[in-house]
């Protein structure tokens, strides 16, 4: 099921075998996509999964090991001042100037983009307002909220109407509400502004703002699809258990219902067809005693753990895990 | 929410020379507008200089009035004290390179569809032209200490100060370029700033010298940037022979004094050689 209309108009991002290594860790393996313009495109994975460094690589700050990769069907190796005018980019680090006001940052980028001096005050309270921070204007960025300041990054992106918006974690470290209602406005200005729009995120739930996910892990894609398809992929109901003894109930799962579970964030998980008609035999059958028990439709999450056999904190532990044990090699080996 | 009929859309131009000159101008006008947003550092910068001319200058006075020929002290490191005024405020201006880095700005601007080299020489001219203001300041304090307010005098520490901002906030972002936190930034430039005074003869005349001191006195920079100031304010003070002689002995090389124009020669050649290294350091950095 594709949402977005296919056009005859070149990709908005067209993605080949991308790699890219900091000297021997392999951050992005060989990733391949395309974008079609006007969609909301998502890559979705834990920490450390690549994800940053390929929205670098796909707006010309990080220069790609191999492979090739277009940007509103521009080069971003040989092409980056073509590319760079044609993107907007919200970073995952704030990147405002706090000692300025909204309208001196907004303006400021208008400048340096080289915007049409007579179209910028008009651009500027179009993209203010839409953000909500048309009265806010002469206030300096220091005194803003987290969501107020995200909210004017994204208008300061899209200030100069780019083609392709890049959304590094728009949403990291905002609370909920914030976080919801930021993606209200990135939904509402993609449809005024006809912008495609390429997010990260590691929020699970948000990615199902998206027309499509590449669900990313390791520096791969797994899977990439509509979030619809995703889920119906998983095809089953999620059931955790917890229970006095999990080694058991994997045991009796295992052998009475033939179902494989897994351990994860400390209950027993596993997947099967219709979740509530199951749950009467499994109290009964199991031979573990069970004290709580949840059922659920398959969201995103599962399909991640399905595809990945790890929940995504569970990766994102594993992942900070790997990482301390890189920077205890390099700091008891290095260069002796 | 407006329909999509109205919404005011913009292009981005190709880069021609007048929108990298705009980006200049732009990163120039925005250390401006911090700088003046910024009460703290205005009041410090008023400070400064009266701590160093007054409070310095009138305790040295009490040791050494037999040696200065009836010149104020004060007069005599007028030109000292106003070099290491733009000088601080300079190395102050260029770590505002660092700090961008640290909160993130310094990226906005690295992504920007214009030359490397624009952001580079905005972020230089900015902090020069604040660091001037220091400068301006403390020229502002002549008449206290007996220098006249004569205008090619004025004009001349004018241009000369500019100089000076100018080639140490190239140096501060050169070093920039390349050492990332703050703290170890202050350090390393506060390990050559503060040799560069001292050796400098801001302090002292710059004949009769120990050989060591003066040769790492001909290598400091800072030299070329006092002595021609210091000729400036003598050549508008009525002293005598012997006193002129002794206090504004001139910057010599193997014996042969230096033209004021050469002096300054050296400080503008060492600005723009340090911008190209920044310029190319910063082009080079993914
Ligand atoms: N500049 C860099 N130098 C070395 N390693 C890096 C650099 N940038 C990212 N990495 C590594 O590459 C991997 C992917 O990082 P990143 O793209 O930031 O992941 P994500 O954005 O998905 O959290 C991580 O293991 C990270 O440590
Ligand atoms: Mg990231």
């Amino acid at each position: 099921m594709i949402v977005v209309p296919v056009s005859s108009s070149p990709p908005a991002i067209d993605v080949r075998d991308l790699t890219k290594s900091f000297g021997d860790v392999e951050a992005v393996r060989g990733v391949s996509f395309t974008v079609t313009p006007g969609e909301v495109f998502g890559f979705l994975g834990p920490n450390g999964a690549g994800k940053s460094t390929t929205i670098n690589m796909l707006c010309t700050l990080v220069t790609p090991t191999t492979g090739s990769a277009y940007v509103a069907g521009y080069d971003v190796t040989r092409q980056r001042d073509d590319v760079r005018r044609h993107i907007g980019l919200v970073f995952q680090d704030p990147t405002l100037d706090g000692y300025l006001t909204a309208e001196q940052n907004l303006r400021l980028h208008a400048e340096l983009y080289g915007i049409d001096r007579a179209a910028i005050p008009a651009r500027m309270r179009q993209m203010l307002e839409m953000v909500d921070l048309w009265e806010r204007r002469d206030a300096p960025v220091l005194t803003f909220s987290g969501g107020m300041r995200r909210r004017l990054e994204i208008a300061r992106g899209l200030m100069h109407s780019p083609r392709v918006l890049f959304l590094d974690e728009p949403t990291i470290g905002l609370d909920p509400q914030t976080r919801s209602s930021i993606w209200r406005y990135i939904r509402a200005l993609q449809q005024t502004e006809e912008t495609t729009i390429f997010m990260t995120t590691h929020y699970m739930d948000e990615a199902e703002f998206c027309d499509r996910i590449a669900i990313m892990d390791r520096g791969e894609i797994v899977v990439l699809d509509t979030p619809e398809a995703l889920k119906a992929a998983v095809g089953a109901d999620r059931v955790m258990i917890r229970t006095t003894d999990d080694e058991g109930a994997l045991v009796g799962l295992a052998e009475r219902f033939e179902i494989e579970a897994t351990v994860a964030e400390g209950a027993v998980t596993f997947f099967v067809p219709s979740g509530e008609a199951f749950v009467p035999r499994l109290f009964a059958e199991l031979g573990v005693p069970i004290t709580a028990v949840n059922v659920s439709r398959p969201t995103l999450d599962d399909v991640f753990m399905n595809y990945t056999g790890s929940t995504i904190r569970d990766a994102e532990a594993s992942s900070a895990t790997e990482r301390n044990r890189i920077t205890m090699r390099v700091m008891t080996g290095g260069r002796r | 929410m407006s329909a999509a009929a109205d919404v005011i859309r913009v292009r981005v131009p190709a880069r021609t020379w007048r929108s990298e000159a705009r980006a200049i101008k732009i990163v120039w006008r925005r250390e401006l507008t911090r700088f003046v947003n910024d009460r703290m550092r205005i009041v410090t910068s008023l400070v400064q200089p009266l701590l160093f001319l007054f409070v310095l200058g009138s305790g040295l006075q009490r040791l050494s009035s037999a040696g200065t020929h009836g010149v104020n002290l004060k007069t005599f490191i007028f030109p000292g004290i106003l070099c290491i005024a733009v000088m601080f405020t300079a190395m102050f201006s260029a770590a505002s390179i660092v700090w961008d880095r640290e909160f993130g700005f310094l990226r906005e601007m690295m992504v920007a569809p214009v030359r490397r080299s624009s952001i580079v020489i905005g972020k230089c001219l900015g902090g020069a032209t604040v660091a001037s203001f220091q400068g301006v300041i403390v020229l502002c304090l002549a008449g206290a200490v007996n220098v006249p307010y004569d205008p090619l005098l004025i004009l001349g520490i004018f241009g000369l100060q500019l100089l000076l901002a100018f080639t140490i906030t190239a140096f501060g972002i050169m070093v920039a370029a390349r050492i990332k936190q703050m703290q170890s930034f202050m350090g390393v430039m506060q390990m050559i700033v503060m040799p560069m005074f001292f050796l400098s003869g801001a302090l002292y005349p710059v004949s009769g010298l120990p050989s060591w001191l003066a040769v790492l006195n001909r290598i400091d920079p800072l030299t070329y940037a006092v002595d021609p100031m210091r000729r400036i304010v003598f050549s508008h003070l009525h002293v005598s022979a012997a006193a002129r002689q002794a206090l504004d002995p001139g910057v010599t090389w193997w014996g042969w004094r230096l033209p004021a124009v050469l002096e300054a020669g050296v400080v503008l050649a060492l600005g723009l050689v340090m911008l190209a290294i920044a310029i190319w350091e910063f082009s080079t950095s993914e």
